[in-house]
């Protein structure tokens, strides 16, 4: 099992003192190489449970075991080692870096990791994502499409075992929708990364073999 | 991808201000250089000017202003020594610790530059900087037998547009004084340059000097009020009990000005064939401003440390040091001016560095977004902290950069200034070691201005940062 989460919870304190709680996942795993596709409202902690699977927030309680290692017990430095070199996220808004190159923004994704930016794979990825002619240009010369491609790319980068992608396709017009989700797909099937995408769409969601919906703060397991 | 380029690339991305903010350190940097160099280019030359000559032996009073008239031709004229007492101390008992012993009259100028009496050995026998010779760029040395002609200085020359073979007619007292002009002197020589404030000078045949000044042996009277001075006699000067004191008291007539090329029997001739040649001004009317000497290198150091003392006592004059001279003058009046000057400079450069402190903070709410993708990505905070500081390094390292290439064009357009002022020639391209420190200086500077905007990075809340709009 790659992603394993238990009894995961997340609350906040209100000023009042009072909690509030706004996740409570009893059980969630992920093989390797599979493709998940999340589904729920706005505000329902999807991107919050993203975050705690990548680290980037912690459950108030609970376990997150990614290949084996319960991030939640890490301290901070370990668990962005950890996501520096096994987690890949692809945003809605692409956050790629306005000033650095479509080149320098996949290799960003590279940096923070113990191996060394591997130029020659910066430059494949983006091949494969069609971007090879756009290696010098800088995000507010990419079109939109073509911006989340530079972004699937960076999060290929460090050869991830998981990706996350928060309703990667929002910001993208219909035309590119499909092909940013086929880009993926596909992608992490060729480097056998597993795949948890957010999403808001059905037609999105009806091409996943596995579809977990999240509703209030509970996941209901789902499927096809 | 390293950190040193996420940095220049966040500068990159706020250019203007980056570029404004570099450029108010190029300007503290610009001036901290300005004045070491200018200071070290001072200090160096005034110490050269002083390197041909172990002492100066001048009448009693100060010796800076002694030592600034005869080496630096700078400041008001001294009051001038008998012939006598020069006499008595290149051909007394002093005759031999003196390798060379070169007169010189002051009290002249022509269009402000001073003209220098004194004698052919001063170009011929004398060396500057440490051992080179002088050179003439045109003509050649004046002549011992021929009163009227002159050597300029290259400086001098360029200004004055004289060159060989032209007269000038110098005028007695300073440039502001505007005293009485004199018999015309014709340039033979033009010297190269030297670096040195010899450049800025006008050396006449000291013979001729003394004939400005003295219409006529019949005509003593007529002496300038410079030459007025009592004189003393001889035996004052030549003290028997002293001469047994040192061994190396050479007999009455070694010439210590002529030492080096004359046979000792031929001395005591051509010391008395140079008098007659002197067109009959006796010795009494005669007077000097100072006497620039090189010792001779075989007398022992202690005996070089006693000399200026046993010279002063001896002889009822004083001989000084140039060297000493020109130290306490840096030490205790230029280098004061120079400190203030740097305490402010470097306040400048501080100020500078706070630009940079305020320039990253207040940049740091736009960037929130940025840090938190850096961080989402696997940067850790004390990454996130390292980038800032880089980013400040860079700004400071740039802007102090651009504030070297700065400072030495100011210096550059100063250096003619303070040439024509002072005959201190500053070269704009030499740099000064203390200049390396500015970088440590910068880097330490540019750590602690960018330590509060760091802090701000490091405690970016990434998940907050991440969902918040770009």
């Amino acid at each position: 099992m790659l992603l394993q989460l238990r009894e995961v919870k997340k609350s906040f304190f209100q000023p009042d003192g009072s909690e509030l709680p706004i996740l409570d996942i009893p059980e969630f795993d992920v093989d390797a190489g599979d493709q998940v596709v999340l589904v729920g409202r706005s505000g329902c902690g999807k991107t919050t449970l993203l975050h705690i699977i990548a680290g980037i927030s912690r459950p108030t309680s609970g376990r997150v075991k990614i290949d084996g290692w319960d991030i939640a017990l890490m301290d901070e430095s370990e668990v962005d080692q950890f996501r520096a070199e096994r987690i890949g996220y692809v945003y809605q808004t692409f956050n790629l870096l306005p000033s650095f190159t479509a080149l320098e923004n996949v290799l960003l994704g590279m940096t923070f990791g113990r191996e060394r930016p591997d130029r020659e794979r910066a430059k494949a990825l983006l091949k494969r994502v069609g971007l090879e002619h756009r290696l010098t240009h800088k995000p507010p010369m990419l079109s939109v499409g073509e911006q989340q491609r530079v972004a699937v790319a960076r999060a290929l980068a460090n050869r991830p075992q998981l990706i996350l992608a928060d309703e990667p396709t929002a910001n993208v017009d219909v035309g590119n929708q499909q092909q940013i989700i086929d880009l993926l797909r596909e992608t992490c099937r060729e480097e056998n990364v597993a795949l948890i995408l957010v999403t808001h769409a059905p037609e999105v969601a009806e091409q996943f073999d596995r579809v977990e919906y999240l509703e209030k703060i509970n996941l209901v397991r789902g499927g096809r | 991808m390293s950190l040193w380029k996420i940095a220049w690339r966040s500068i990159q991305q706020r250019a203007l201000a980056s570029a404004l903010t570099a450029f108010s350190m190029a300007l503290g940097v610009a001036l901290v250089v300005a004045v070491i160099v200018i200071h070290g280019v001072i200090d160096q030359s005034f110490r050269r000017g002083a390197q041909g000559y172990d002492l100066i032996v001048g009448a009693k009073g100060s010796p800076l202003e002694l030592v600034l008239a005869a080496v630096y031709h700078l400041g008001r004229v001294p009051a001038n020594m008998s012939y006598d007492a020069y006499d008595e101390l290149v051909n007394g008992q002093f005759a031999a610790d003196i390798e060379v012993a070169i007169p010189i009259c002051l009290g002249d100028n022509f269009k402000g530059f001073r003209v220098i009496g004194t004698t052919p050995d001063m170009f011929a026998r004398l060396e500057y900087l440490g051992g080179r010779k002088y050179e003439f760029a045109e003509g050649r040395n004046f002549d011992d037998v021929a009163p009227r002609e002159a050597v300029i200085g290259a400086t001098a020359a360029r200004k004055t547009g004289l060159k060989v073979g032209d007269t000038f007619r110098p005028v007695h007292g300073s440039a502001a004084t505007r005293g009485e002009e004199h018999e015309p002197f014709e340039i033979v020589g033009v010297l190269a340059p030297t670096g040195t404030p010899n450049d800025r000078a006008i050396f006449v045949n000291i013979e001729g000097f003394y004939q400005m000044h003295t219409k006529s042996p019949e005509e003593p009277d007529r002496a300038l009020p410079a030459m007025k001075a009592e004189t003393k006699p001889k035996s004052q000067a030549a003290d028997p009990q002293s001469k047994e004191q040192d061994e190396n008291v050479p007999e009455k007539g070694e010439s210590a000005a002529g030492k080096s090329e004359d046979e000792p029997g031929e001395k005591q001739e051509s010391h008395a064939e140079h008098k007659h040649h002197h067109e009959g001004i006796p010795d009494e009317h005669k007077e000097i401003t100072a006497v620039l000497v090189v010792l001779n290198p075989k007398i022992p150091p202690p005996r070089q440390i006693a000399l200026p003392k046993l010279i002063s006592k001896q002889l009822d004059v004083q001989a000084v040091a140039p060297a000493e001279q020109i130290d306490n003058m840096l030490r205790g009046i230029v280098g004061n001016v120079q400190l203030v000057l740097l305490i402010l400079a470097v306040m400048i450069v501080v100020v500078a560095g706070i630009g940079i402190m305020v320039s990253i903070y207040n940049s740091m709410s736009d960037r929130r977004h940025e840090i938190a993708i850096i961080r989402a990505l696997g940067a850790r905070r004390t990454t996130i902290m390292v980038v800032v500081l880089l980013e400040s390094i860079l700004l400071a390292l740039g802007g102090g950069a651009a504030g070297l290439v700065l400072g030495h064009g100011l210096t550059g357009v100063l250096s003619p200034i303070i040439a024509d002022q002072t005959g201190v020639s500053v070269n704009p391209f030499q740099f000064q070691l203390s200049e390396l420190i500015l970088i440590p200086g910068l880097i330490v500077l540019a750590t602690a201005v960018g330590y509060l905007p760091a802090v701000v990075a490091y405690r970016t809340d990434v998940a907050q940062s991440l969902i918040a709009s770009p």
